[in-house]
C-alpha cells in the first residue's frame, strides 16, 4: 500500500493530543511561564502552522511535541503514548524513530557531504528511504556530494528537511525553517515541505511568525503570551508558490 | 575555561615545580658542600703510601704549589660488634694530639675528640653510628694490628672527606659494614709501628697551582717509600660520587622542565585560538572603538599570563617543598653537617621569563590574528568550516565507515597540526613515565649483570697484605668454604697516546668460575694468558681497541712501566679496570705467586661462623657478601627512586590529562553544536559521545607507540648523559615499563574522558537549536 493511499484512509487519525500543557522554567531570577494551559491537536497527514509573536510560546510547544523538553505539567501524548511520562531513553527512540526535525539554521554536520549528512538519519533509522531519494525529493540530486560550506542556505535548509524525512517520520516539526532565508529562497524550502507533506503524508508542524506563511496550512494554531489563543481553518490551502512577503 | 585553565595550570606547576626542584637542590647540595670544603679544610690532594719518616713532610712542602701539608696514619681494620655477626670493617685515620688537624677537619656532631694520651678512645661517623643505633659511650672491638682492642666511642662527627662513604671495592654504600673512626696519631702510632712516620697525606694547593705538576712530582718523591699514587679532588671517591650526583641533577633539571614548558605553550595556543575565535566580536567592537591591534594583542597577552599565573605560583611553593623533600633524600646519604636550602633569586626570575615567553610564543601566532582582523570582517560570523573526504576515506576504507566515524576521520585531518601536538603530548607524557621505571629497569638488569652472571663468588676475602697464593689453602680449609679462587688488585696508570687513565688491574685465575668476564653480547669469554683486558669504556675513555699496545704503570712496589697489548674489551657497566691472568699480572710485577684475596663459594649454613673465624684470622683484612651488596645497591637506589617515580608520574598524569581534558573541552565547545543536533535527530547519549571521545581515544592510541619510541629516545639520552667511570647506564626498558606507561596515559586520559562524557549527558538540546555559531 502506497503511503500516498495509506495517508488517505487515515486522514482523521489523531497523532498529537495536548491537554492544558504548562510550562515554567527559571532565566536566572525571573520565573518565566512559556506555556500557561495549552491545548490542541495534530492529525494525521495535516500540515498546521503555529503563529506568533517571539516568546508566544510555540518553540516551547514544539520542543515538547518533539520530545526535546518536559512540560511542567498537563498532558501530551503521541498515538495514545503519554509523552509526559516518558524517560530519556523513550523520548531519544521517540526523536530516533518518529519524529523529523527542521530547524532556522539548519544544523547540519559540517564535517558531512549532503548525501552523508542525511545518511547519519538512516543509518540509525528502521524503515529509512535511500538518502539519494531524500534529496531528490527536496531537488538536490546534482548537490549529493557537497560539503554544507559548499551550499547556499535554501540548499542546506533543503539537505535539512531531506534529512528529516529520510527516516520516513510520522511527523515533520519544524522550527522557523525559513528564518534564516531570504523570502525566494524561503519559497523554495515551503515548497519541499509541502511536497513532502502531500505526497508522504507526513503530518507537520511548521512554526512561524510570518502570517502569510500560515495560508498554506490546512490550520493555524495562533499562540500569544503562552496560550493557543484561536485555531483556524484554511478553506482553501494556498500553495507556498503563490505565497509572497 | 575554567577546566582547561586547571589543566594548564597543572602543566606549568609541574614544569616550574620540577625547575626549581631540580636547580634548588643542586644549588644547596653544591652550596652546602662548598661551605663545608671551605669551612672544614677539605684537602685538594691525596697520596697514601706504606711508610715514610715524618722528615719527608718537609720535603712535600717544598713542591712548588703546595700549601698546607698534613701527614696522617691510616689503617683498614675489622670490627666485632656484638649483637652485629656480620664482617665490618672500617677506615681508621688519625688525628694531630693537639686536637686540631689542619685539613679534613670534623664536624663534631657529638661528644669529644679522643684523649691523646688514651689509646682506646674513637670517634666515629654518624651515618655508622646511627646504623648501629651507637651513642656516646658505647664500645665496640676493633682488630688493630692483629691485636683485639676494645674502643670507647667519644664522639660522633661528620667529614668532608666522607660525605658519602663507600668501601673501595664496594658498588653501593653500606653503613651498616663500613665506617670511619678517628683516633689519636699517638695511640695509632704506636699500635701501628709508625712513630716518627705516616702512611698517608693529604695536602692543599696554592691557587693557580698546576694539578697534574704537583702530583707528578709528589708520586716522584713518595714513590721509594711506597707511594700508590697520588690523587686530586676529581678522583677522591667523596667528591667524585656527589659530583656525578651533580650531573645527574642537571641532565634532569634540563630535561623534565623543557618538556612542561613545551606542553604548556601547546595547551596555552590551543585555548587561546579558540578563545578568541569565540571573541571575534568583542575584538570587533573595541577596534570598532578605536582600540588598536597593540592594545588588542596587549589585552589577550595579560590574558595568557594570568592564566599561567596560578601555575607558577605553585609551581614555585612546590618546587621549594620538593626540593626540600629531594635534600632531605640525598641528606639520608650524603652527610653534610646541616642542609642549606637556598632558592637563588635568577631560579625563579629565569622559570617566571621562561614560562611567560613560552606561553607568549606558543599564543603569538593567534595573538596576532586576533589583532590584524579588520573590525568589519570579525563582525561577520566565522563561515562554516571547511571539510574534505579524509584520506583515510580515499584510500577505500571510506565505505566501511559508518557516519559518525568519517565525522571523527574528518575533524582529526582537518587541524593537523593540532592534532599532530596533541598526539606529541600525549606521546611526552607517555615517554615521560618510560623513563622513570626505565631506572628501576637499568639498575636491575646492571645488577643482574654484574652479581648474577659475572660475579659468582658468595663472599670476597681482601688479605691485609699481598700473600701467597698457599694462603688459599687456609681458607679452603674452613669449614663452610665449598671452593675458592684467587685474585690480585694492583693499582696503575694506564696511558694510550695523550691518554692516560688511574684504576686497577684485577688479576684473576685463569678459567675462572668465580668470576666472569662478559662480551657485549654478555657471553663468557675466556682470559688469554697473556694480555690484558680492558671494560668497554675504559677502552673508549683511552681510545684503545683490541690488538692496540697500552703502556702500563705500576703505582705501587716496584713501579714498573711496561708495555701490554689489548687482547679484547670486556662488557661491565659498573666500574672500570683492566683484567689479566693472575700469573700473566704477576710476571708482569715481577713478584712469585702474590695474591691480594679469594673469591669464596660458601655453604650459607655457616655464613656465621666463617664471619667469626674471618674476624680472628689476622691476614684477611675484610669481606664483602654478595647478598648484601645486592641487597645495598638496591636499598640506596630505593628511597631515591621512589621519590622519582611518584614525581614522574604525577608529571604524566598531569601532562596527558592536561592535554586530553584540553582537547576533549575545546572538541566539545567546537562540537557541542552539532552533537546536540545529533542527539535531536534521535542519537543516544553514546552514539554522540563515541564521536567525540572516538577522536581522542583515537589521538591517544596513536600517540602511545609514538610515547614508546620517544621514551627509547628519552631514555638513550639520559644513559648517554649519566655515563660515568662509575658506571653505565644500559639502555633496558622492560615490557612492564611500557604497559605502565600506557596504563597510565589511558587512565588520565579516561578520566579526562569522562568529564567530558558528563558534560555530554547534559547538553541542553533547547538551547543549542536556537542560536547560529
Amino acid at each position: 500500500m502506497s503511503r500516498k493511499k495509506e495517508h488517505a484512509d487515515n486522514l482523521k487519525e489523531l497523532v498529537f493530543q495536548v491537554q492544558d500543557l504548562t510550562k515554567t522554567y527559571k532565566m536566572g531570577e525571573v520565573e518565566v511561564h512559556a506555556l500557561r494551559g495549552a491545548n490542541m491537536e495534530l492529525y494525521s497527514g495535516e500540515l498546521i502552522v503555529l503563529l506568533g509573536p517571539s516568546g508566544s510560546g510555540k518553540s516551547t510547544l514544539l520542543n515538547i511535541l518533539g520530545g526535546l523538553d518536559t512540560a511542567t505539567s498537563g498532558f501530551v501524548s503521541y498515538r495514545g503514548d503519554d509523552l509526559t511520562k516518558a524517560n530519556e531513553q523513550s523520548l531519544t527512540e521517540y526523536r530516533r524513530f518518529h519524529v523529523g526535525f527542521v530547524f532556522q539554521f539548519y544544523n547540519l554536520i559540517s564535517s558531512l557531504t549532503a548525501r552523508e549528512n542525511v545518511t547519519v538519519v538512516t543509518e540509525i533509522a528502521k524503515n529509512p528511504m535511500i538518502p539519494e531519494d531524500a534529496l531528490a525529493l527536496v531537488g538536490l540530486t546534482d548537490r549529493l556530494d557537497h560539503f554544507p560550506a559548499q551550499l547556499s542556505g535554501g540548499e542546506q535548509q533543503r539537505v535539512a528537511i531531506a534529512r528529516a524525512i529520510s527516516k520516513n517520520p510520522e511527523v515533520l516539526l519544524c522550527d522557523e525553517p525559513t528564518g534564516a532565508l531570504d523570502s525566494k529562497t524561503g519559497i523554495v524550502v515551503l515548497e519541499a515541505l509541502e511536497r513532502i507533506n502531500r505526497e508522504l503524508g507526513t503530518a507537520t508542524a511548521i512554526i512561524t511568525h510570518n502570517v502569510d506563511i500560515a495560508s498554506m496550512a490546512d490550520r493555524v494554531v495562533h499562540l500569544s503570551n503562552g496560550k493557543i489563543t484561536e485555531v483556524t481553518i484554511n478553506k482553501t490551502k494556498k500553495s507556498p508558490g503563490e505565497l509572497q512577503w | 575555561m575554567k577546566g582547561q585553565v586547571f589543566a594548564i595550570t597543572l602543566v606549568v606547576m609541574s614544569g616550574v615545580a620540577t625547575f626549581i626542584m631540580f636547580i634548588s637542590t643542586m644549588d644547596s647540595l653544591n652550596l652546602t658542600r662548598n661551605k663545608f670544603y671551605q669551612d672544614y679544610s677539605f684537602a685538594d690532594v691525596f697520596v697514601h703510601l706504606k711508610r715514610a719518616p715524618e722528615s719527608l713532610k718537609e720535603k712535600i712542602k717544598e713542591v712548588p704549589g703546595i700549601n698546607l701539608v698534613e701527614t696522617r696514619v691510616s689503617a683498614y681494620v675489622k670490627l666485632d660488634i656484638s649483637g652485629f655477626n656480620e664482617p665490618v670493617n672500617a677506615r681508621i685515620l688519625s688525628i694531630p694530639d693537639d686536637g686540631k688537624p689542619l685539613l679534613n677537619r670534623l664536624y663534631i656532631r657529638k661528644g669529644r675528640l679522643p684523649d691523646p694520651f688514651k689509646d682506646n678512645e674513637a670517634v666515629v661517623n654518624e651515618n655508622f653510628a646511627k646504623a648501629h643505633g651507637f651513642n656516646l659511650g658505647d664500645q665496640f672491638a676493633a682488630i688493630i694490628n692483629g691485636k683485639w682492642k676494645k674502643l670507647t666511642i667519644t664522639g660522633i662527627a661528620l667529614s668532608p672527606e666522607f660525605i658519602l662513604l663507600m668501601k673501595p671495592e664496594a658498588m653501593s654504600p653500606d653503613f651498616k659494614r663500613y665506617g670511619v673512626l678517628w683516633m689519636s696519631r699517638k695511640a695509632l702510632s704506636k699500635a701501628y709501628n709508625m712513630d716518627g712516620a705516616f702512611n698517608s697525606v693529604a695536602l692543599t694547593l696554592y691557587p693557580g697551582a698546576k694539578l697534574s705538576d704537583v702530583l707528578r712530582e709528589l708520586d716522584n718523591i713518595v714513590g721509594r717509600y711506597g707511594g700508590f699514587g697520588a690523587y686530586g679532588r676529581k678522583d677522591q671517591i667523596s667528591h667524585r660520587l656527589l659530583s656525578e650526583e651533580f650531573k645527574q641533577l642537571q641532565t634532569s633539571s634540563r630535561i623534565f622542565p623543557t618538556i612542561f614548558i613545551f606542553v604548556a605553550a601547546f595547551l596555552l595556543n590551543v585555548v587561546m585560538s579558540r578563545t578568541i575565535n569565540t571573541q571575534r566580536e568583542q575584538i570587533a567592537t573595541l577596534k570598532a572603538f578605536g582600540y588598536d591591534n597593540i592594545d588588542i594583542a596587549i589585552h589577550y597577552a595579560k590574558l595568557v599570563v594570568l592564566i599561567i599565573f596560578a601555575g607558577l605560583i605553585t609551581g614555585i611553593a612546590g618546587g621549594i617543598w620538593f626540593g626540600h623533600i629531594l635534600g632531605d633524600i640525598y641528606m639520608e646519604v650524603y652527610r653534610f653537617p646541616f642542609l642549606i636550602y637556598t632558592l637563588q633569586p635568577w631560579v625563579i626570575i629565569a622559570s617566571i621569563l621562561v614560562s611567560i615567553a613560552s606561553a607568549l610564543v606558543g599564543t603569538l601566532h593567534t595573538l596576532w590574528r586576533a589583532a590584524k582582523q579588520p573590525p568589519a570582517e570579525a563582525m561577520r560570523p566565522e563561515p562554516p568550516a571547511q571539510y574534505r573526504v579524509s584520506l583515510i576515506e580515499k584510500i577505500g576504507i571510506g565505505r566501511w565507515l559508518t557516519q559518525p566515524s568519517k565525522i571523527i576521520a574528518r575533524n582529526i585531518e582537518r587541524k593537523p597540526i593540532r592534532t599532530f601536538f596533541s598526539v606529541i603530548g600525549i606521546a611526552v607524557a607517555c615517554g615521560t613515565m618510560i623513563s622513570s621505571g626505565f631506572f628501576k629497569d637499568a639498575v636491575d638488569y646492571m645488577v643482574n649483570v654484574q652479581f648474577v652472571l659475572s660475579q659468582k663468588e658468595d663472599m670476597t676475602v681482601a688479605f691485609a697484605e699481598l700473600t701467597s697464593h698457599r694462603a688459599v689453602y687456609e681458607l679452603k680449609e674452613l669449614e663452610g668454604v665449598h671452593y675458592a679462587e684467587t685474585f690480585r688488585i694492583v693499582p696503575v696508570k694506564f696511558r694510550y697516546g695523550h691518554r692516560s687513565y688511574k684504576t686497577v688491574i684485577n688479576g684473576i685465575e685463569p678459567d675462572s668460575r668465580l668470576h666472569l668476564l662478559l662480551d657485549t653480547n654478555l657471553k663468557a669469554v675466556s682470559l688469554p694468558p697473556s694480555g690484558i683486558m680492558l671494560t668497554d669504556h675504559l677502552a673508549k675513555i683511552l681510545d684503545v681497541k683490541a690488538s692496540d699496545m697500552l703502556t702500563v704503570e705500576v703505582l705501587e712496589g716496584s713501579r714498573t712501566i711496561r708495555q701490554v697489548p689489548v687482547v679484547a674489551l670486556v662488557k661491565q657497566y659498573l666500574g672500570v679496570m683492566g683484567y689479566m691472568d693472575l700469573a700473566a699480572l704477576n710476571r708482569l710485577m715481577s713478584e712469585g705467586d702474590a695474591v691480594s684475596g679469594a673469591y669464596l663459594v660458601t655453604d650459607s649454613r655457616y655464613r656465621e661462623k666463617l664471619f667469626q673465624d674471618f674476624i680472628k684470622m689476622p691476614r684477611v683484612s675484610g669481606t664483602v657478601v654478595r647478598t648484601d651488596e645486592i641487597r645495598n645497591f638496591h636499598e640506596v637506589q630505593a628511597k631515591g627512586m621512589l621519590f622519582f617515580t611518584f614525581i614522574a608520574t604525577l608529571m604524566a598524569c598531569f601532562i596527558s590529562f592536561g592535554v586530553v581534558y584540553n582537547n576533549a573541552r575545546i572538541a566539545f565547545s567546537e562540537r557541542s553544536r552539532e552533537l546536540s543536533s545529533l542527539r535531536v535527530l534521535g542519537y543516544t547519549r553514546g552514539e554522540i559521545s563515541y564521536i567525540l571521545l572516538g577522536e581522542l581515544a583515537l589521538i591517544t592510541l596513536i600517540a602511545i607507540p609514538i610515547g614508546f619510541i620517544l621514551g627509547y629516545w628519552l631514555c638513550a639520552y639520559i644513559a648517554q648523559a649519566l655515563a660515568s667511570d662509575l658506571f653505565r647506564v644500559p639502555l633496558i626498558i622492560e615490557t612492564k615499563t611500557f604497559s605502565l606507561a600506557s596504563a597510565v596515559v589511558l587512565v588520565s586520559a579516561s578520566v579526562s574522558g569522562l568529564i567530558v562524557r558528563h558534560k555530554l549527558d547534559h547538553l541542553d538540546l533547547v538551547e543549542v537549536l536556537k542560536t547560529r555559531e
